[in-house]
């Protein structure tokens, strides 16, 4: 019986780990935290549906249930080798030693740091925060100002941290733009009463049912949509944050003050990610994403013969995105191993 | 009388040198602004003239700064420089010795091997034939070392020499044959007649065993002299024109006259007295980290004086300023690239119509802050000066919190003085209504302008220089804690308007600094200049990385800038090491 080492077990890892088990493959799923789910547990509801995350979470949870997986909580790959047969041994961080017939790569992505775009003033202003922390301001039901009052104006920022020379990201994070749309119109469920902008450079929909979404956004949420990028940020003494940008429809420069700033993270590849890529010798994009050996034959493979990505670690992909790719990648796997 | 047809050439070279010379430089003087002109009259017959001959002698002939940089370079360009003189010199005084009068023609001590028969002695006459001697086997070797380098360049330190034109390198073979043909035509006629010293008188006996030296010696003196006079005739269009313009550029210099904003004769005058040594290409960023070789100093004022396309090399500069700090010649080449940088820019008075003067006058008060527009896109710096006012007890008004006015510095690099003009005067207007008594700034690009191209008459102090100012008045109490540092002078800041020192004591007091070979002027650029508009933003990063690569491997805990724009740049690119600006150092202490 063949043997599959998959190292992260966010969405991807888990899904192609109950495929493959499906398929009577032997699967050792590494993940580095005390559960499974990744990124997935950081958010509360998903797009286009707004499903609850951790419904899904709980279902790809569910799914690990089976005899062929075994999973290895709270430890990472401290070596990877291949000796002349193409088998891998892995050695995990308490010593113990996995060997298998192929490696899955599903070590994903991880949120733009925003410090590093100092002049949003994320980390120095007590009202700048990211969607990440909205997620979570969403689950504890509680969108609050750092004073603890009801924001009465928010403003999301599109693009922080992708399609940004200026920190060297070139690539498009590709969620982001829906991530806000729907994180505006839950703000919107949650305080009807407030005025909810977003700063974008362009919106790009191109998800089943997001134009969909972002038309309701404008029509029936009142969502303000403003194009424009955000040039600077200023705290005033009553800590709002003031906002310069320009209207680029318009061709006019605002001022807009606001109770609570939202920064749309982008996706950058997660350390883990880089770290096996320099550690198996896989080439890295400029993006800093792994590169797929073909960008549509070859989207699960890498150069290295035995080695396989999948999800978020070759590019920024929505879930259902990353499910499909882990299926893809469960039966590039399982061809390999037929063939061996 | 000593005359012989042969010394024609020489002479003919000689004078037409002197009389082009002479109305070139003429001209342009001449179309200096008067200012400098005045200048020129009151330096002529004061101490400074004393200065430029003493600058002379150490630069033009002993090319002293060329040693500190590179001390094989150094002799090489000495022995030519200071040997030839001394030969001149010294071959004058021998005539003179021998003639017993000053009035000789020019020729008669360069030929005087060919006039003097060998058996007349006069006082001294072994020693000069010694000494001659000596100084020519010096220069020999000089031009051995210059072959060398030509085809060697990576055994005088330097990773790239100067490429140069045919043209040229027709000029510079005419010059490294010169003291060959010398060496020749003299060791013939000692061959023939006796004479000389140990070089000459030993090559003519050599040379007499299997040459028909009666046959070659007269013609030997005719290539001798047609090769001077050739040179002469070619120097003014060749490199060479630095060996006098050079000499003119240094006394220029002390009297005062000035590179100002317009390209004119004094800028014309300096870029002829680049004598191409090609150090300012090692120093290039955009040579070392991004291989442009087209548009370092030396290659940009070639293109000017030889009225090439130079508009392409006119705004591909960083004008960090790193090869004009390591010039020998201390050309103003930041000051003359920025000269002949166009207006391209559509901005006019207009443009800024929409900012209104502001509603009510600044609030007095002691100090006035101007954060500048690259300090509000780093937000950290700005609360950390805050935090410094604070604690020191400091009465201040912060110019720029609401409404911010460009300084006016990034419309002048792109050659709009005319736009950057109106934003200064509305800056001024501003900073005037404080009635504040010192200015500080945030940003090294702002207090370079408002320091050379505003009219204030308060105190002007970058923030660096203010809290050092503060730290020696005992007014901020702060901790040295074990922080590992090294300090990235940004380019405007120390080699722009020359503060060194004061972040130095800054960080001492706070940190434990730690040297490095880029502190003070030395300091890399860190790639996100305003001033180059032709690199595109991945060679930045690309220079960027590598400056950060350069500071990493000191290991410090943290790099440490005084500029907004520089933490931006280094911080997009250093991802292991943290880039802070020395006010967040000092609130954090």
């Amino acid at each position: 019986m063949h043997t599959v080492i998959i190292i992260g077990g966010g969405p991807a890892g888990c899904e192609a780990a109950y495929q493959l088990a499906s398929d009577g493959i032997q699967v050792h799923l590494i993940e580095k935290n005390n559960e499974t789910g990744g990124n997935l547990n950081n958010w509360y509801q998903l797009f286009p549906d707004r499903k609850n995350a951790q419904d899904l979470n709980k279902r790809l949870q569910e799914q690990l249930n089976h005899p062929g997986i075994t999973l290895h909580l709270g430890m990472e790959p401290s070596r990877v080798e291949k000796d002349g047969q193409g088998r891998f041994s892995v050695s995990l961080s308490d010593g113990s030693l996995l060997e298998g017939d192929a490696l899955l790569v599903a070590t994903g992505f991880k949120t733009f740091d925003a410090k590093r775009k100092e002049e949003y003033g994320y980390g120095i202003y007590e009202n700048v925060v990211t969607s990440v922390d909205l997620e979570n301001m969403f689950r504890n039901h509680a969108i609050r100002t750092s004073k603890g009052d009801v924001p009465r104006r928010i403003g999301i920022i599109h693009c922080v941290g992708s399609r940004d020379e200026k920190v060297c990201n070139f690539h498009c994070s590709k969620l982001c733009c829906i991530t806000g749309v729907k994180q505006a119109i839950e703000l919107r469920e949650m305080l009807p009463e407030s005025e909810i902008f977003c700063f974008y450079m362009d919106m790009r929909m191109f998800g089943p049912g997001y134009e969909e979404m972002y038309r309701e956004a404008q029509e029936k949420y009142n969502i303000k949509f403003i194009r424009g990028r955000l040039s600077e940020a200023a705290e005033n003494r009553e800590h709002q944050v003031q906002v310069k940008v320009e209207d680029t429809l318009l061709g006019r420069p605002l001022r807009v003050t606001l109770d609570l700033m939202v920064l749309l993270v982008g996706m950058e590849a997660s350390n883990e990610t880089q770290g096996m890529a320099r550690e198996l010798g896989v080439k890295l994009a400029p993006s800093g994403f792994i590169l797929p050996l073909d960008p549509h034959y070859g989207n699960n493979l890498t150069g290295e013969k035995g080695v396989f990505i999948t999800g978020c670690c070759s590019a920024p992909m929505n879930l259902t995105d990353t499910l499909n790719d882990a299926r893809s990648a469960a039966v590039c796997i399982t061809r390999y191993l037929n063939m061996k | 009388m000593y005359y012989d047809n042969f010394v024609l050439p020489f002479t003919i070279g000689l004078i037409t040198l002197l009389v082009y010379l002479c109305v070139r430089y003429y001209k342009w003087i001449r179309s200096f602004p008067k200012i400098d002109r005045i200048k020129i009259r009151r330096g002529l017959f004061s101490r400074k003239t004393l200065v430029s001959i003493k600058e002379i002698f150490m630069e033009s002939l002993l090319h002293h700064k060329i040693f500190k940089t590179n001390p094989v370079l150094g002799y090489m360009h000495m022995t030519f420089a200071f040997g030839w003189f001394l030969l001149i010199i010294f071959g004058k005084i021998e005539s003179m010795v021998y003639h017993t009068s000053a009035f000789n023609p020019p020729y008669f001590a360069i030929f005087f091997r060919y006039f003097h028969p060998a058996k007349e002695t006069f006082p001294g006459s072994e020693t000069f034939a010694f000494i001659m001697d000596l100084i020519l086997s010096f220069l020999l070797l000089g031009i051995l070392l210059a072959v060398i380098k030509r085809f060697y360049s990576k055994m005088f330190g330097m990773k790239r020499t100067t490429k140069q034109r045919p043209y040229d390198l027709l000029v510079l073979t005419v010059l490294w044959l010169i003291f060959p043909a010398r060496f020749i035509a003299e060791s013939f006629s000692s061959g023939i007649n006796g004479g000389g010293s140990f070089l000459t008188h030993s090559a003519g006996e050599f040379f007499a065993t299997f040459l028909p030296l009666r046959n070659l010696s007269y013609g030997a003196w005719w290539t001798y002299s047609s090769l001077l006079g050739l040179f002469f005739l070619l120097l003014p269009f060749s490199r060479y024109m630095h060996i006098p313009t050079e000499i003119v550029y240094i006394f220029l210099k002390n009297w005062g006259v000035e590179q100002r904003k317009q390209y004119n004769g004094f800028s014309e005058i300096q870029t002829n007295a680049c004598s191409r040594c090609g150090i300012c290409i090692n120093t290039c960023q955009l040579n070392n980290s991004c291989d442009i070789k087209d548009t370092q100093p030396v290659y940009f004022l070639r293109r000017l004086r030889n009225h090439e396309d130079f508009s392409v090399q006119s705004e591909n500069c960083l004008l960090c300023g790193r090869c004009e700090a390591a010039c020998p010649v201390g050309i103003n080449l930041n000051a003359i690239r920025l000269s002949t940088r166009p207006d391209l820019t559509r901005v006019t008075k207009e443009t800024y119509a929409y900012i209104k003067p502001k509603a009510q006058a600044e609030t007095p008060a002691k100090v006035a802050y101007f954060a500048g527009c690259m300090s509000h896109l780093t937000p950290g710096i700005i609360r950390s000066m805050q935090e410094i006012f604070d604690k020191a007890k400091v009465n201040y008004t912060f110019i720029d919190e609401e409404e911010g006015v460009c300084c006016g510095r990034p419309q002048a690099i792109c050659g709009n003085w005319k736009a950057a003009k109106v934003l200064m005067d509305r800056n001024q207007e501003r900073i005037e209504s404080s009635g504040a008594e010192i200015l500080v700034t945030s940003c090294p690009i702002c207090y370079k302008t408002f320091k050379e191209d505003y009219t204030l008459k308060i105190k002007i102090m970058h923030h660096t220089e203010y809290i050092d100012m503060l730290l020696q008045e005992g007014k901020l109490p702060l901790h040295k804690n074990d922080l590992k540092t090294v300090f990235h002078n940004p380019c405007e800041l120390g080699r722009g308007c020359g503060v060194v020192d004061a972040p130095n004591h800054v960080l001492e007091q706070v940190s434990q600094r730690i040297p490095t070979r880029y502190d003070g002027k030395n300091s890399l650029c860190c790639g996100g200049s305003l001033a180059n508009t032709v690199i595109d933003s991945q060679q930045k990063t690309k220079i960027s990385t590598d400056t950060v690569k350069a500071y990493s491997a000191y290991q410090p805990d943290v790099i440490v800038t005084a500029c907004p724009l520089c933490k931006k740049t280094l911080g997009k690119t250093s991802t292991s090491v943290p880039v802070k600006d020395i006010a967040e150092i000092v609130a954090a202490s």
